[in-house]
C-alpha cells in the first residue's frame, strides 16, 4: 500500500458515488429516502465486506450474517444490560465478529470449496440454536431496548439520523478498506489463493495466515453494523439476527456487480435492493421476491459470472482504469 | 551442500513411490532427474518442497532440516518451484502473477520492490510485452516461461524446474533450454526433471535416473549415460538408447 495508490481516479469515483448516494437523504431531509438509503448502505458495507472474503480470497461464506447477527447481540446487550453508550458497545460488536472469525478461521479455513460453504451454513445455524438457549442473551425472547434509552441521543428522531451517519461513513470507509486490501501485497496474496491455492503455496504465501485475516476482516464491520441495526431496530431475537435468506442475497449482490472488485458490491448492492424495494411494492411479487433472487444468482452464474463490473472490464479494458 | 536427501521413501498406502532416494547437490550445479513415467521425479519434487511429507529418510536444505516443513515456508527460505502442469493465477495479470512470487519469496519485498523485480524477470524470460495481459491469456509456451519467471521472481537458492521442455516447439525448447543456461550462469542451483534426453544431457552437472520409484544411477551425464542398468532400466532398447544420445538425433527424443 503506497499513496501513489491513493491517487486512483477510480477510487474517488467510487467514493464519490457512496457520497453522492448517502447526501441524498440528508439534502431532502426525508425520513422515508433515509430509511431506503440506510437499507442500501446497509447492504454496501455487508456485500463490501463479504467481497473480501468471497471476492478476492475466492471461499464462500453462506453464513455471513452470523457476524451481523452476533455483533448485533454482544452491541445491545452492552446497551441494554451492561448500560454502556453506543459507541463502545458498537466496537466490542466489531471485536465479537472478529473474534469469532479468528476462532473459526482456525477450524473451517482448512476446507475447501463446497466444503467451507457447508461449514458456514453450519456455523450460522449453530450460532442461531446456541443464542436460542443463551440466558443472558434473552434466550428466545431476546433483548428489547427501552425507549428511554434513544434520549442520550437527543431523542429517537435524532437517533435515527445519527445512526444513518455512522452507517454512511462506515460504508465509504468500506470503499476505502476494500480498496486498500485490493492494492496491497496482502490482498496479492490473497487474490494467488482465490487462483490457485497450492501454487500460491508454492510460491511462499502463508495461506492459513492471510485466509484468517481476510476472514477476519470480512466479519468486524457486519459484526459493527449489526449493532447499529438492532440498536435501531430497537430489539434483537435469534431469527431475525441469523436470517439465513440475508446471507444469499448478500452473495446474490456481490455476484450481481461482481465479485473481487472495489465497485462491484456497491453497485450489487444498490441495483439489488432497488429491484427488491419494487418486486416488494409489485403485487405480483411481493410474495416471491427471495425466489427472484435465486433466479437472479443463477442467471448470473449462467451468464455474466463476472458480474456487470467485471463483465465491464473484460468487455472494455480502459474501464479497468477507472473502475476498480 | 545445498541439498541433501537422505533415505527418503514414500508410501501411498500401498504403493511406494519412492524407495530409500539418497544425494546430495553442491551449490551452483545442475541436476537431471530422469526416469520412465511414474518413476517418481514429481513425488520426489513434492517431497523435497514439502507438498509431501516423506514416509521415512529426511530432506536437508541449506543445513536445515525441512523434513514436514510447510510448503511456504520451505519456499520462503529460497526454494522454488516451476510446475509439469502450467499453474497460472488466470485473473491475474502476467506482471501480478510474477509479483506473487517476488513478495512471497525469499526475499519478501513490498509491492514496489517487487514491481522491479518482476519487470526485469519478464524480460530475462521474454514476457515482457505480455506485462498487462491475464495470464489465461498465453499461450502454452508463455505460460511455461511464466511458471519459471515466477520461480525466478523469488529470487530461489534453488530451484526445482519440472518437465519446462514438455508440450514445447523445437524453436521453444531451445530458447528455455537457452534460459536455463543463463540461470546457472547466476549461480542458481537446479534440479530438473526432463524427458528432453539431449537437454538433459547438456546441462547437467549430475544425472539421477529413478526407476519405480529406486534410484539406479547417479552420476555425471556420460557415466549414466553408458551405465547398462540405466540403458535396460530406462530406454528398454539400447538401440534406441544410441539413437537417442546420438548428438545429430532427429525429434523424436521428446518422449511423452
Amino acid at each position: 500500500m503506497s499513496l501513489r495508490n491513493l491517487r486512483n481516479p477510480g477510487l474517488w469515483i467510487t467514493v464519490l458515488a457512496v457520497a453522492l448516494l448517502g447526501l441524498w437523504p440528508i439534502v431532502t431531509q426525508r425520513a422515508s429516502t433515509r430509511e431506503e438509503i440506510f437499507t442500501v448502505m446497509l447492504s454496501v458495507v455487508l456485500a463490501s465486506s463479504l467481497n473480501i472474503l468471497l471476492g478476492y480470497t475466492g471461499y464462500v461464506s453462506f453464513g455471513h450474517i452470523v457476524f451481523f447477527g452476533l455483533g448485533g447481540y454482544v452491541g445491545l446487550y452492552l446497551i441494554i444490560v451492561q448500560g454502556w453508550s453506543l459507541w463502545p458497545s458498537m466496537i466490542a460488536g466489531g471485536l465479537a465478529a472478529g473474534l469469532l472469525a479468528l476462532l473459526l478461521g482456525q477450524a473451517i479455513l482448512r476446507l475447501r470449496g463446497s466444503y467451507f460453504a457447508l461449514a458456514t451454513i453450519g456455523i450460522n445455524e449453530a450460532m442461531r440454536a446456541f443464542i436460542n438457549n443463551f440466558e443472558p442473551f434473552g434466550g428466545p425472547t431476546g433483548l428489547s431496548l427501552n425507549f428511554q434509552t434513544y434520549n442520550q441521543y437527543g431523542g429517537a428522531a435524532n437517533a435515527l439520523w445519527l445512526i444513518y451517519y455512522i452507517v454512511l461513513i462506515l460504508a465509504v470507509f468500506n470503499i476505502f478498506l476494500s480498496y486498500i486490501v485490493k492494492t496491497s501485497k496482502f490482498g496479492l496474496g490473497l487474490m494467488a489463493i482465490r487462483e490457485d491455492e497450492d501454487a500460491a503455496e508454492v510460491m511462499g504465501v502463508i495461506t492459513p495466515r492471510s485466509k484468517t485475516w481476510a476472514y477476519v476482516l470480512s466479519a468486524i464491520l457486519p459484526g459493527v453494523v449489526g449493532v447499529l441495526f438492532f440498536f435501531k431496530n430497537g430489539n434483537i431475537e435469534p431469527p431475525q439476527a441469523f436470517r439465513l435468506h440475508l446471507s444469499i442475497e448478500l452473495l446474490v449482490m456481490v455476484m450481481l456487480g461482481g465479485y473481487g472488485t472495489v465497485f462491484g458490491p456497491l453497485l450489487g448492492a444498490v441495483g439489488y435492493q432497488r429491484l427488491r424495494g419494487l418486486l416488494l411494492t409489485s403485487d405480483l411479487f411481493k410474495n416471491i421476491q427471495l425466489a427472484v433472487a435465486g433466479l437472479l444468482l443463477l442467471l448470473i452464474i449462467l451468464f455474466i459470472p463476472a458480474g456487470a463490473v467485471g463483465w465491464l472490464r473484460q468487455r472494455f479494458p480502459v474501464v479497468r482504469r477507472f473502475i476498480p | 551442500m545445498i541439498l541433501q536427501v537422505s533415505g527418503v521413501s514414500k508410501w501411498f498406502g500401498g504403493l511406494k513411490a519412492l524407495t530409500d532416494v539418497t544425494f546430495s547437490l553442491q551449490e551452483g550445479q545442475i541436476l537431471g532427474l530422469i526416469g520412465p513415467n511414474g518413476a517418481g521425479k514429481t513425488t520426489l519434487f513434492n517431497v523435497i518442497n514439502g507438498v509431501y511429507k516423506p514416509s521415512e529418510g529426511a530432506v536437508n536444505f541449506r543445513g536445515v532440516d525441512i523434513t514436514g516443513m510447510k510448503t511456504y515456508e520451505i519456499a520462503r527460505m529460497g526454494l522454488a518451484r516451476a510446475h509439469q502442469i502450467v499453474r497460472p493465477l488466470n485473473e491475474l495479470t502476467v506482471r501480478d502473477n510474477v509479483m506473487v512470487g517476488a513478495c512471497f519469496g525469499r526475499e519478501n519485498h513490498a509491492l514496489g520492490g517487487a514491481r522491479v523485480i518482476a519487470d526485469e524477470v519478464m524480460e530475462f524470460v521474454g514476457l515482457e510485452k505480455r506485462a498487462d495481459q491475464l495470464a489465461s491469456n498465453l499461450n502454452i509456451g508463455q505460460k511455461k516461461r511464466l511458471e519459471m519467471a515466477r520461480a525466478l521472481a523469488a529470487r530461489p537458492y534453488l530451484l526445482l524446474l519440472d518437465e519446462v521442455l514438455a508440450g514445447l516447439n523445437p524453436a521453444e525448447i531451445t530458447r528455455m533450454i537457452d534460459i536455463v543456461h543463463k540461470i546457472r550462469e547466476r549461480g542458481t542451483t537446479i534440479v530438473m526433471i526432463e524427458h528432453v534426453m539431449q537437454a538433459v544431457m547438456s546441462v547437467s552437472d549430475q544425472v539421477l535416473v529413478l526407476d519405480f520409484g529406486k534410484p539406479i544411477a547417479f552420476g555425471p551425464p556420460g557415466e549414466v549415460a553408458n551405465d547398462a542398468r540405466v540403458v535396460e532400466a530406462y530406454l528398454g532398447d539400447p538401440e534406441l538408447a544410441k539413437q537417442l544420445l546420438a548428438p545429430s538425433s532427429d525429434e523424436s527424443e521428446q518422449d511423452a
